[in-house]
Parts: structure tokens; sequence; C-alpha cells
């Protein structure tokens, strides 16, 4: 099999039986980022000599009798997670040469289980946007149509894994932001149950909703991911301590009994029609292999995000309080006095939609407007998490669409904000409620363009989402073409 | 448009969010403030009363640990990511007389 093609379990497996070295690995894919880099431009930092120095070094472990799922794949992460020594500017000029001095806890427990870290990808700027369009470093092109987004905010680490420019990669989602790039991109992504995964080291952007999770090729891939960066950290107070992060376990081809809720609503208007009709053959294959689907109405849906925007932005005004200039990051060339550096540095370091969303935040959380804004959305988010319970009760899990459409053009979507908001419909309220997703695709458009199919589960029920993927996959098959079938070759 | 910032609203939440804007950005931030308010707005139409409001999905404490330290001193890489540095501290602008 050609060593690019293959998923992160089966280079594994492959590297386990010496039928390709580490380095070799590392070498192909990075001769693959050297020639495709300039059209799609996935990565913000590509360390080279870090990448080849740590293959060689995992390779000697392996050779000493290490073992671990994932020994020797090379993967990429998001620049929004702390990397010691190695560049992480979250896509903005305000961190645009910070070199951390520690790892975030999720790279660590990588490192531990030998991988071989290609380097940092591009995202939306601090992870607010929806396109991959607001980083400072510009645009992330889609490997299946260069004239399209990737989706965001996680668009470097979807569009990298799709271009086999890594063999996974993490992202973060906060709203939808490794679901809906990985739908848009063709390949598997998961945001787990919040505290599941340590956020120690990724930059903040809304604490309560953030959670670090991955985007691969395949089912088995994520599965096996997972059990490698969940982990409970005491420097994340939100971690937790679970016993059942053996993901793998769920790998079982049988949806039999399975009771699969389609809330109404998901399917309603503003929905792309052949997103709809792909979305909905899923569903029926796994009512055919015997699963119980039927449609119900979860309801609140208009009000997820409103209430997103508030406590998103909200937290996020309060989280990036500490770009400010002095320990690390941009500082304003001339200044008068604290105050103006503060505010010349945090002006000039940040782009628009960072400002706009520090601005609605700081609006929201301001005395006179708490109550009406930030309280009221505090409220609502009890009553969303409290439609979800209700839903959980009578299903395992929730199937629909990612996004309401394939992914769009280039420039179509920073212009209109509401608009570009009102496409996280269908993924923020499970941020909201803390519950895990999985994105996979289900298709293509008439376009070429991959469709998503989200899978949504009660919190810690990750293993029900991973069966029934696993078991939808096994009937689609390989969604192999990723770049091949752009140029019209099979895979 | 139903929400209409005022002049005096950017200032003060400008002070508020550290950040000097233009003319122009100003003008932006009204506009783009007052559509997202006007959206937010439709949350009023839901009965939230006597709803708890929910910060956190799980139902957490305080969450301790002892304080010990664990990394060792890296002040010298620590300074590297500094705008500005003398002497092993951060260089600030003067902020009294």
């Amino acid at each position: 099999m050609e060593l690019l093609g293959m998923t992160a379990v089966e280079l594994a497996a492959a590297i386990r039986k010496k039928e390709v070295t580490v380095l070799e690995a590392a070498k192909a894919v990075l001769s693959q980022i050297e020639e495709k880099e300039d059209m799609y431009h996935c990565y913000v930092t590509v360390d080279k000599e870090g990448a080849l120095a740590q293959a060689a070094a995992v390779q000697k472990k392996i050779d000493e009798g290490f073992e671990s799922p994932l020994a020797g794949v090379p993967v990429a992460i998001k620049d929004n997670m702390c990397t010691e020594g190695l560049l992480t500017t979250c896509s903005s000029k305000i961190l645009g040469n910070f070199v951390p001095t520690y790892s975030s806890e999720a790279v660590l427990n990588l490192k531990r289980a030998g991988a071989v870290i290609l380097g940092k990808t591009n995202m939306d700027e601090f992870a607010m946007g929806s396109t991959t369009e607001t980083s400072a470093f510009g645009a992330t092109k889609n490997p299946w149509n260069t004239k399209h987004v990737p989706g965001g905010s996680s668009g470097g680490s979807a569009a990298a894994v799709a271009a086999k420019e890594c063999f996974y990669a993490l992202g973060s989602d906060t709203g939808g932001s490794i679901r809906q790039p990985a739908s848009f991109c063709g390949v598997v992504g998961l945001k787990p149950t919040y505290g599941t995964v340590s956020r120690y080291g990724l930059i903040a952007y809304g604490s309560s909703l953030d959670q670090i999770g991955p985007l691969c090729k395949d089912v088995t891939d994520c599965a096996t991911i997972m059990e490698v960066i969940s982990s409970y950290d005491p420097k994340d107070s939100t971690s937790v301590k679970r016993a059942d992060t053996d993901f793998t376990s769920a790998l079982k081809d049988d949806v039999k009994g399975m009771r699969i809720g389609l809330p109404k609503d998901y399917f309603g208007q503003g929905l792309d029609p052949e997103v709809k009709s792909a979305v909905q053959k899923a569903a029926k294959v796994l009512k055919e292999k015997g699963a119980l689907v039927e449609e119900f109405d979860l309801g609140l849906l208009e009000y997820a995000i409103p209430t997103y925007y508030t406590i998103a932005s909200a937290e996020a005004s309060s989280n990036l309080e500490r770009f400010d200039g002095i320990k690390y990051g941009y500082r304003t060339e001339s200044y008068e006095g604290l105050h103006n550096m503060y505010k010349k540095s945090r002006s000039e370091g940040f782009g628009p939609e960072v400002k706009r969303r520090i601005m609605l935040g700081s609006f929201v959380l301001s005395s006179g407007y708490y109550d009406a804004y930030y309280l009221k959305a505090l409220k609502a988010k009890a009553l969303i998490k409290k439609a979800f319970d209700e839903a959980f009760a009578r299903y395992d899990v929730i199937l629909g669409p990612v996004a309401p459409t394939t992914a769009p053009g280039l420039g179509e979507s920073l212009s209109d904000p509401i608009k570009m908001y009102l496409g996280d419909i269908y993924t923020i309220s499970i941020n909201l409620a803390g519950l895990p997703g999985l994105s996979m695709p289900c298709g293509l458009d008439t376009r070429g363009l991959p469709i998503g199919l989200q899978l949504i589960g009660d919190c810690f029920q990750e293993k029900k989402l991973i069966q029934t993927a696993y078991a939808y996959e096994k009937v689609r098959g390989p969604f192999g073409g990723r770049e091949e079938k752009v140029h019209g070759k099979a895979i | 448009m139903a929400n209409m910032i005022s002049d005096e609203t950017i200032e003060y939440v400008g002070i508020l969010a550290k950040l000097a804007l233009s003319e122009e950005e100003k003008e932006q931030a009204r506009k783009d403030m007052g559509s997202m308010l006007d959206y937010i707005d439709k949350l009023g139409e839901l009965e939230t009363q006597g709803v708890e409001p929910m910060s956190h999905v799980f139902p957490v404490k305080n969450v301790f640990r002892e304080d010990i330290v664990t990394n060792g001193d890296m002040r010298e890489e620590i300074l590297k990511n500094a705008p500005g540095e003398k002497d092993g501290m951060f260089v600030v602008p003067r902020t009294f007389e």
C-alpha cells in the first residue's frame, strides 16, 4: 500500500512489522508537505529538523521494545496548543513570535505514545471563525477544491489530513471547530465530552466550551487517538476522572437495537437539499443494519447561536486580557505610558474578528447589561442542556448534519458575521451542553465537495458514537479520494 | 436596527476591552454590535423564570490540589519571549513618578 495513503493505525502496524521505518514515514510526509504547501497552506510552522530528530529517537525506542498503537506516526498540531521550543501563534500577530516553555498535556500524551510532531497547523485567529480565513498568516485552501475554504477554526488540521500532509492531527472545538472542518475536508473528527482531554496548554478561547480532539482518516484512528490523548490532569481543574477511555473496544460492526434520534429541526429550513439527502441516506443505512431510527422534536435550536456567542465572547474577552505586550507577544513600537501601550499593542496585534468578539464580550459582561445578556445566556444554556437530557433518555445517539452546506467558496463568509455564525447552528449546542460529537464523511455533493454526518452522544458516551460510526463506515466503505479524487485518480 | 449603540457605549466598551479603535473601526463596531445584540435579543423570548444559570455542565465544586512547585527555574527561557527585558526583568513603561 502507498505509504501516505495509510491510516495512522495502519502505519503504526507497518512500523511495528518493520515494513517501514519511522524515518521513512517522516521523510515521505515532509516531502508531501514541501510539494503541497504552496497550494494548500495547512501549516503555520513546519518543524522539519525537529521531526527528523524525533523520528530517529522514536525508531530507537521501538527497536528497544517500546510499544504503543501510534508509535512513530507523524502528527500535526493545531497552533493553539503550546509546544515546548516550537513557535505557537494561534494564527495571530499578537503571538507571532511566541515560543512556549512547556507543552500542552495533550501533546505530551502524544509524545509519550511515540508520536512524531511535524509542525503547527493554521487556524482562525484564536479559533474565532469558521473558515480559517481570519488567520493572520493567510487562508488555508480546501484540498478537495482550492477555491473553497477548509472550514474552521481547525481548518489547517483538517486540510493537512485530507492532503496527506500528516497522518492525523489534533484540533480544538469550541463551537464546531473540529467537526465542521472535518466535514468540509472529508475526514473524521471528534469533539470529546468536556473534561475528557486536558486543556492544560491549550490557549483559551471559551474555557467552558473548549475541548481538544482528533482529526483523522477513519473511525479506527479516531478511537485509537482518543485513547492516547484522554487523561485526567490535575493541572486542568475541569478535567474529569474517567475509567471508560478504552475507546477502541467500541469498534464493533453492530448497531442492532441502537436507538437513534433525528431532530426534526436539524433537517428544516436552511439545510442544503444535497446535504439533507446524504445524511438521511446514512440514517437509512443504520436502520437497515438494525438500529431503531426515528424523528423527534429537540427544540430550542434557534436559541443556540445567540446563547453561544454571548457566552463564548464573554469568556474570550476575559481570557484574551492576558495579551498585553508585557511578558510575551507583540508590543507596539511607540506609546505614551502603560495604558496606551496596552491598548495600542492589542489593537495592532488582534485582527477584526477577535476584536469584534472581545468588544461584544466586554459589553455583555459590563455592569447594567450582565443580567440581561450574560446571565440570560447561562439560563438558556441550562434549558438547552435539559432538552438534550430529555432526548438522551430516549435515544443513544442523535444523528444530523454537521453544517447546513458543504464548504463555501473562499471570501464568501467574512463580510456578514451573522451569516457565518449561522453556519454553526448544528454544532454549537453540543459545546454548550458539554456533549461529545463525531463528524464523518457521508457523501459528496454535485460539485465534488464532501458532506459530513454528525453523531451526538450523551456525556461520556463516546463509545456509542464510535460504534455507530464504525458500523456506518463498514457499509459506506473507504472514503478515500482525498486528494486523488480531485485529480481524477482512484485511491 | 433595534439596538442603537451610542458613541459613549463604544468608548466605554473600548476602555473595558483595552482597545484603541480608529474612527472607522468604531463605526464598524457600532454596526456589528448592534446587529449581534439584535440577534441575541431573541433570548428574551425564552421563559427563564426560576431557571438556575448554568456555568458548568457537570456538578463540580472547587477543585483543590497541594501547592507544590513542580516546574524548574525557566527564567531565561521565559524572558526570551518578553518584548522588553533588562537585567533579568520585564521592561515596562514608567507607571508612577
